[in-house]
Order: structure tokens, then C-alpha cells, then sequence
């Protein structure tokens, strides 16, 4: 199935903690994006990088190039792959109007807090499926699942193809792709707007 | 794009290894530094994997890594290392020896901030503490222009007109760790690109030809101090005629791999615009952005990127300043002396050579890995737009830098 297309520059912040890979899931869906032929600049954020500590990443993707290398202040899709970064992050700063959320929660979507203009929320239960798959809390596989299912801009399969290509360093590349097809298979996505012109 | 070439996705970091690569230089030392770390890793694992057949020297410290690179170089090797910040400082003395020895090195500046206060995050005070330190500077915006200014640094540096050390300047963070589309061309072609090497004809550690290497020269006599004054000025005449030569292996790169990069200054939307920004480095991407955003409400007003910063391009800045009536200069790095940015100051040397008088506005931020933003141009563009408007014959004023990020505001 073709991913659906942004219309101009779509931005997208992934929140997560440190350890849970949050910047090498903006590097690989940047990848994606390139193999289904668009223009996607990744840019991390940095801090005093520690496991645990709040880290985030800026995703840009247009079908032209994209020439700024800056950070993200007003996000269309926040990415959260922790549950509980929202009570100490304000993971919803600047996001634009009729945005989307993909939040790692075991909550259902009706019980996420959000902007009241949030126009997309997409939970899934990422930490038990994380568990399951590394023993440990690594959400970012599985949140990317949880993105494409949610928004339909990328394939499943041009993520398993950018996965591919990564070189990992605390699980392998049979654990990632499980991760992504369940994170893919097992996202609940409540539509409390009409989508969006930006991203129809 | 060449049918040969292949697309990779990486950051700034990894696109400079790939150059490197591609250069196939003998010797690389190297000690890690952030935000330096990962290019040098990259390339550690490029010859562990056997796809790189050079020597790797990881070193106790940047003063012996440039000092190890001059013997390989002497002795006839294609060299690199690269560094940040205070591995730059450590590296001083081997680093201003360099260009003096006439050695064709290339090295990567990952620009970092200096100290103090402490900071290991972007910023360009490292290379604007050497400036004048003899080795050509170039700076690069994106990581396909990093992957393939490497490369051409090492054509530049080799010319037998030339032979002075390149710095390939990208920014820490931002450039270093921003992930792109990167096409890598093909390795053929780059060898006929680069041709044979021969860095050491006219000095060498050689035994079939002994010489002596950087005698004692110059003191009070009249010959020393003319043998002296010799060295300098052919240092001098070596990097006005790299201007030359840099356009011209900009002008070969383009036709053999079909992508233009700007070899001196790169003149955006400039012909019909009244004022200017003057940018270096990552920051260049937003500025156009923004100047595109202004330019839709009316303002016409267009970027001049400085590319090559040392030699300073000083003919092709205020050709290109000539076609604006007042500028805003933006640097990520400070001149203490002087109460301005460094860009700033050779921007109005370039300008008073040429005899143009004009409004121009120091724009000092994206210090200590701040972010310059859509909103920072904007705002250097109102102000550069204000000051064309209330121009009078006594501008350009003293310095007086407008420090961007120092309101502690959101950014955007």
C-alpha cells in the first residue's frame, strides 16, 4: 500500500528517555523516508545524555529538499516512547493545531491527557511488548510500528527495509523487526477531528 | 547524479568519513574529542572492516596527532585527523608549523565552542581562534557538500601552487549529528578526480634525498631577515592563488559529478534584493528559508554564504555586497577584540578595499549549540531592513554586536 503523502514539511519530535532510542528511531525513519524518495532531515537534540534521562528528536520530511538545520518548536506528530515522560516533559510544546499523538501507554486512548485540539491520538502498550521482546524497556522499534499504523505516511515495509541497515547495539535486527510488526499490529488510534487539510 | 553513485542516509560525521574514504589517504590519526567522536570512529571501522587500506594512529593527545601526521606527510603520505575545540587548542603548535612546512594536510574541524564556561556543544570560536593561522579554512552547510568538500580539499591542498593545509570546517551538532540524504560517488571516479599524490617534492624525510627540514631561519642580518620574509610572502602567494584554485576544482567537481557547490561565496536571491545576510556554515539552510519567507511578504532580500573564509575572498564578497544596500552579518562565533563577530570584521575590510559604504549590522548567536531558527533571521532581516531605511552618512556604525538566543526565549 502507498504511504500517504504531507503536504509541504511535516515535523515530528520523538520524546523518549535515554537508552530507549529515541534518536536512532528519527535516523531510521529518516531512512525510510529516503527509500519511498523524499527529503528527511534528522536532528537530535542534546543535552547531558544519560540512560533514563528525557532526550528528544526532530524529524523534518518534505518531497523537496530541505535545507534548515534546526530544531522542531511546533511539531505536527509527537512520538512518546515512554509512559511516563509526560508528567515530567511537556511533550506537547508548540504543537500545531489538529496534531497527532502516538503515545507508549497500557492506558486506553480515551484516558490520554492531550491539547483539546489534538486531532489524532494513537496509544500502544509498547513498554509490554518492549518486555517481551529485550527484557527491557526499548520502545523505538515498535513506536515507529505504532507511527505508520497511526498516520499511514510510511510502510511497514520500507521500516523493515530501513532497519535493515542499522547497526544495533542492544538487540538485533530479528528482535527490532518483531518489534515493529507488533507495534504495528497492536496500535489503537482514536480520531477525535477531521483529519487535518495539512496532511490529507 | 552519476549512474555509479549510491544513496546513503547518515549524519554530518559519517558523511566526512565517507570523503576521507574516498580520498584514500595512507596515515589517519586521531584522538576522540566531541563532537568529533563518531567521524573518527567511523573511520576506525572502515579500516577494521578492510575497506580502508590506511594506517590508524590513535594517539595520547592532538599535539602528538598533528605532530605524527607531519613525519607521515614528509615521508610522503596522504594524511587526515580531525578535531573540536579544545583538541584543536591542544593542538596548536604542530598546527601553526604546519602551513610554514608547506604540508598539503586535510583535517576536519568539527566546530565546538571554546572554553571557558565549560561547553561541549557547537559553536565556531575554535576555528575563529585560528583564522590567521595559515591553513586554508572552507565551511559547508549540508553533509553532501561535507562529503565532497573533503575530497576536493585534498585536490586543493596538493596543488603544486598551493600546498598549504585545508580545514574542512562542519558544525558540531546540528551538521555533525543532522541526518541527510547522502549520495557517495563512486570511487572511481574520485581517484581519476584526484589523481596521483605527491606531497612532499619539495620537502622530505627521505633518505635517497636527505635535506635539512625547517632550519633556523631569519635574526638581525640582512639575509636571514630577507630568507624570512621570503617564506612568508610565498605562504601569502600560496593562499591567493588557492582562491583561484579552489574555484577551479569546484568548477571540475561539478562537471564530472554534476553537483554545484558555491567554491568561494554563494550568492542566494541576491540580484534584485536591497539588503543582504551574510552567513556561515549549518546556519545558511534557515537563513535561505527565511529570506524565501520574507521575500513572500515583500522583502527583497537575499543571502551571501561565505565558503571559502581563509583566504578570505575578498573580491567576491563585495561584488556581491555591491548588489545590496546594507548587510547583516550573522557569526556563531565572537571577537572579543573588536565587540563583533569575525565574518563581521573581514566583511567590512572586504567592503572599505572595494570603496562601498554601507549599513552593516552585527548578528552574533548560535554560541554553545544554541539554535539559530526561522525566527532569529526574521529578525536579523527586520533589523538589517531598518537600518537600510535610517542610513546616513556616518554608518557603518561602530561595532555594536545584536546577540541573538540572549533572551532566553523560545526560539521559534
Amino acid at each position: 500500500m502507498a504511504a500517504r503523502e504531507t503536504h509541504g514539511i511535516y515535523e515530528i519530535r520523538i520524546h523518549g528517555r535515554g537508552g530507549q532510542g529515541a534518536v536512532l528511531a528519527s535516523a531510521v525513519l529518516a531512512q525510510a523516508f529516503v527509500d519511498d524518495g523524499r527529503f528527511a532531515v534528522a536532528i537530535p537534540s542534546f543535552g547531558f545524555e544519560r540512560r533514563g534521562a528525557p532526550v528528544s528528536a526532530c524529524l523534518r520530511v518534505d518531497r523537496r529538499p530541505l535545507r534548515g538545520l534546526t530544531n522542531i518548536y511546533h511539531p505536527d506528530c509527537v512520538i512518546c516512547l515512554d509512559p511516563t515522560l509526560p508528567r515530567m516533559v511537556n511533550i506537547f510544546a508548540g504543537i500545531k493545531p489538529a496534531g497527532t499523538l502516538i503515545q507508549a501507554t497500557s492506558a486506553a486512548p480515551e484516558a490520554v491527557a492531550h491539547p483539546p485540539d489534538l486531532a489524532t491520538l494513537a496509544v500502544c502498550d509498547a513498554v509490554a511488548i518492549a518486555l517481551a521482546i529485550f527484557g527491557r524497556p526499548i520502545t523505538n522499534a515498535i513506536m515507529l510500528g505504532a507511527f505508520a499504523r497511526a498516520t499511514g505516511l510510511i510502510s511497514l515495509d520500507a521500516l523493515r527495509a530501513a532497519l535493515e541497515k542499522v547497526e544495533f547495539r542492544d538487540a538485533n535486527l530479528a528482535q527490532n523487526r518483531l518489534a515493529l510488526e507488533r507495534g504495528y499490529a497492536e496500535t489503537r488510534t482514536l480520531t477525535l477531528a477531521p483529519a487535518p487539510e495539512a496532511v490529507s | 547524479m552519476n549512474h555509479l553513485s549510491r544513496i546513503i542516509v547518515c549524519d554530518g560525521n559519517e558523511a566526512a568519513a565517507w570523503g576521507v574514504k574516498l580520498s584514500r589517504p595512507d596515515v589517519i590519526a586521531v584522538y576522540p574529542i566531541t563532537p568529533q567522536s563518531s567521524l573518527v570512529e567511523t573511520l576506525a571501522k572502515f579500516v577494521a572492516e578492510g575497506e580502508l587500506d590506511a594506517e590508524v594512529m590513535p594517539l595520547e593527545g592532538e599535539h602528538s596527532v598533528l605532530s605524527a601526521l607531519q613525519g607521515a606527510c614528509l615521508a610522503g603520505a596522504r594524511t587526515y585527523t580531525a578535531t573540536s575545540g579544545p583538541g584543536l587548542a591542544f593542538m596548536f603548535e604542530p598546527y601553526v608549523r604546519t602551513p610554514g612546512l608547506r604540508l598539503p594536510m586535510v583535517a576536519s574541524l568539527v566546530n565546538r565552542d571554546m572554553l571557558s564556561p565549560q561547553c561541549v556543544w557547537g559553536g565556531q570560536q575554535d576555528v575563529m581562534t585560528v583564522r590567521d593561522a595559515g591553513w586554508i579554512q572552507i565551511f559547508c552547510e549540508s553533509a553532501q557538500e561535507v562529503l565532497d568538500t573533503v575530497i576536493m580539499a585534498y585536490r586543493i591542498a596538493e596543488h603544486p601552487a598551493v600546498m598549504l593545509p585545508v580545514n574542512v570546517n562542519h558544525d558540531g551538532n546540528y551538521l555533525s549529528y543532522g541526518v541527510s540524504r547522502v549520495e557517495i560517488p563512486d570511487q572511481a571516479a574520485v581517484d581519476a578526480f584526484l589523481g596521483e599524490k605527491n606531497v612532499n617534492w619539495h620537502v622530505a624525510l627521505d633518505p635517497e634525498r636527505p635535506m635539512a627540514v625547517d632550519p633556523l631561519t631569519g635574526g638581525a642580518d640582512a639575509e636571514g631577515a630577507a630568507r624570512f620574509v621570503a617564506y612568508r610572502q610565498s605562504l601569502c602567494r600560496g593562499m591567493q592563488t588557492a582562491l583561484a584554485v579552489i574555484s577551479e576544482v569546484h568548477a571540475d567537481w561539478a562537471r564530472v559529478f554534476g553537483r554545484e557547490h558555491a567554491a568561494l561565496v554563494e550568492e542566494y536571491r541576491l540580484d534584485d534584493a536591497e539588503i543582504g545576510l551574510v552567513t556561515i556554515g549549518s546556519m545558511s539552510g534557515a537563513a535561505k528559508d527565511a529570506a524565501d519567507a520574507a521575500r513572500a511578504e515583500g522583502v527583497r532580500v537575499g543571502v551571501i554564504r561565505i565558503k571559502t573564509y581563509r583566504p578570505f575572498p575578498i573580491a567576491a564578497v563585495a561584488a556581491a555586497a555591491s548588489k545590496v544596500g546594507a548587510l547583516g552579518v550573522v557569526d556563531r562565533a565572537v571577537s572579543y577584540g573588536w565587540n563583533c563577530g569575525p565574518v563581521y570584521q573581514d566583511v567590512l575590510a572586504a567592503l572599505y578595499s572595494a570603496g562601498l559604504r554601507m549599513p552593516v549590522l552585527s548578528f552574533i548567536g548560535g554560541l554553545a549549540g544554541a539554535d539559530l531558527t526561522g525566527a532569529h533571521f526574521a529578525r536579523a532581516i527586520a533589523m538589517t531592513r531598518a537600518a537600510l531605511r535610517e542610513a546616513d552618512a556616518t554608518l557603518p556604525a561602530p561595532p555594536s554586536p545584536i546577540w541573538l538566543n540572549a533572551d532566553g526565549e523560545a526560539t521559534r
